[in-house]
């Protein structure tokens, strides 16, 4: 396939040519003119890193919108949440926006750090886009948990006060990780402002920084070809063939996503009170479903150690596995499939995915 | 030559090693500072006044009322058999505030993740690893006097 000639359409002339000058862009253009994407029937799945890209572009501008009313008080951020849906103008969208905008977010990273796994594209060189994509992985989950709490209501108050109380059973660090997270003894103001800051400052900050090394790799390393996978066709050229496709996807997203923030807005339970019992339903969203199932289902005890002890063990083991992953598949290294890397993926979906079922059902 | 070339290296090693060390100086005693700032300051007041919860004859037996002493909830309970029990209210297990059942005997619920508790405050099933807290319960003219015990 004969590559675009980029020039056609940006002629280096009059003011382009101008500012070419200054910024050097035409090296951009012959880079993307030659760039290409591995053509073969997984393909398909380089489409959700792309995806999940253009979600959290959403949720940057839908959070910075709703940052113009939101107020981070405990006395306040009921009401503020609640005069955002009923009185300004697009209010009630841009919320379900941003919180539908989530949940799909989450959904797509998952399916791309999954499709990266099954596919081994974490095998060298790619292991520090493996490393940064893990990263983005528990700061999109961090972002998740921030942002529960902030409207204030009595599901989000109970769903913080057991998600900061996992990590008190911790040895020797439990109290003093519940202490940075809450910012106090209990659940109240100062954790609102806290998990307020890290939701609209450090984990940003921290995501867009990783964000662009994760993108600089892709550029370096571009798109891995699976072990072992026919290619289909010639390799398939960034611009304008692939970035199209993405393209496609985006828009397929975005008007997903709009119908489903004006036809099923997000509601609001009633205002915190830490002083009623927590009410029956109390759960988080879907993504956290198999921890807290896993977490119902645990005996109080397990020979010598509380049921959240182990469990926060077993979470702690599975990811610094997960996180070594590109180190522990010596298979893929030698561009060889491991049978036990397959099963053990498989295992992993199948126990998120039953639990999450289960937790749904509870 | 040589010697002034050798000398320029040396002297451009010591440089780097003096930057290198006197970035260490201030890089560790920022981290420090930055991880005491966000640990926070302990807000506990130890000089928990006893509080009023009520009249006695405000709580019929049978049944429950959740107060706030100090900073946390704390569940008094007037049992079926005439006697006034309180504890705190929060679940052992991941801190959810716990709701009084009248039904049979009458006992505890964590509506989270589905722990009980006896009137004696005992961890009776689910995953609670823990008793609750008991607190004590005294009586001035009439009114309910809940002070930690």
């Amino acid at each position: 396939m004969k590559a675009l000639d980029l020039r056609r359409y940006f002629p280096l002339q009059g003011f382009i040519g101008w500012l070419n000058e200054r910024l050097y862009f035409d090296s951009l253009l012959t880079f993307l003119r030659n760039k290409t994407v591995p053509n073969h029937k997984y393909t398909f799945w380089y489409l959700f890193g792309g995806l999940t890209l253009f979600l959290f572009i959403v949720q940057l501008v839908t959070g910075g919108l709703l940052l113009f009313y939101y107020q981070p008080t405990p006395e306040t951020a009921y009401e503020s949440v609640k005069d955002l849906m009923t009185n300004v103008s697009y209010g009630n969208f841009v919320r379900s926006l941003h919180i539908w905008t989530s949940h799909f977010m989450v959904g797509a990273l998952m399916v791309h750090m999954f499709s990266v796994y099954f596919l081994r594209a974490y095998r060298k060189p790619r292991e520090a886009m493996w490393f940064s994509g893990f990263a983005l992985m528990l700061i999109t989950l961090g972002f998740a948990f921030t942002g529960y709490l902030l409207p204030w209501d009595t599901t989000a108050y109970f769903a913080t006060q057991i998600g900061t109380e996992i990590p008190r059973s911790i040895p020797l660090i439990g109290h003093t990780l519940l202490t940075l997270l809450r910012g106090d003894q209990e659940v109240g103001a100062h954790t609102l402002t806290r998990l307020f800051a890290l939701h609209v400052f450090l984990l940003p900050v921290l995501a867009l920084l990783i964000v662009i090394l994760h993108l600089i790799l892709n550029q370096v390393h571009g798109s891995s070809k699976p072990i072992g996978a026919k290619e289909t066709g010639p390799p398939i050229p960034f611009f304008p063939n692939f970035v199209v496709r993405d393209w496609t996807i985006w828009l397929l997203a975005a008007t997903v996503l709009a119908v489903l923030s004006f036809g099923f807005p997000w509601g609001l339970g009633s205002k915190a009170d830490p002083m009623s019992p927590a009410p029956p339903g109390v759960r988080p969203e879907w993504y956290f479903w198999s921890l807290y199932e896993t977490l119902r289902l645990v005996p109080s005890k397990v020979w010598l150690v509380t049921g959240e002890a182990l469990v926060n063990v077993v979470l702690a083991v599975v990811l610094a596995l997960w996180f070594l992953v590109p180190a522990l598949d010596r298979k893929a290294l030698r561009g060889e499939k491991s049978r036990l890397s397959q099963i053990l993926g498989v295992t992993l979906v199948a126990y998120l995915a039953a639990m999450t079922l289960l937790g749904g059902l509870w | 030559m040589i010697e002034l070339k050798l000398s320029l290296e040396s002297r451009r090693r010591a440089l780097v090693r003096l930057l290198t060390g006197w970035t260490a100086i201030i890089a560790f005693p920022a981290l420090y500072v930055v991880g005491r700032y966000l640990s926070p300051p302990l807000r506990t007041n130890n000089k928990i006044s006893p509080v009023v919860v009520g009249r006695l004859d405000s709580m019929p037996p049978n049944t429950s009322m959740i107060v706030k002493v100090g900073t946390k909830p704390v569940i008094v309970v007037h049992t079926q058999t005439g006697e006034y029990k309180a504890f705190g209210a929060t679940c052992t297990h991941l801190g959810c505030t716990i709701e009084y059942r009248p039904e049979g005997k009458g006992y505890f619920h964590c509506n989270c993740h589905g722990g009980q508790y006896d009137l004696d405050g005992r961890n009776i099933s689910g995953p609670p690893p823990r008793p609750l807290t008991p607190y004590r319960i005294s009586f001035l003219s009439d009114n309910i006097v809940v002070t930690t015990s």
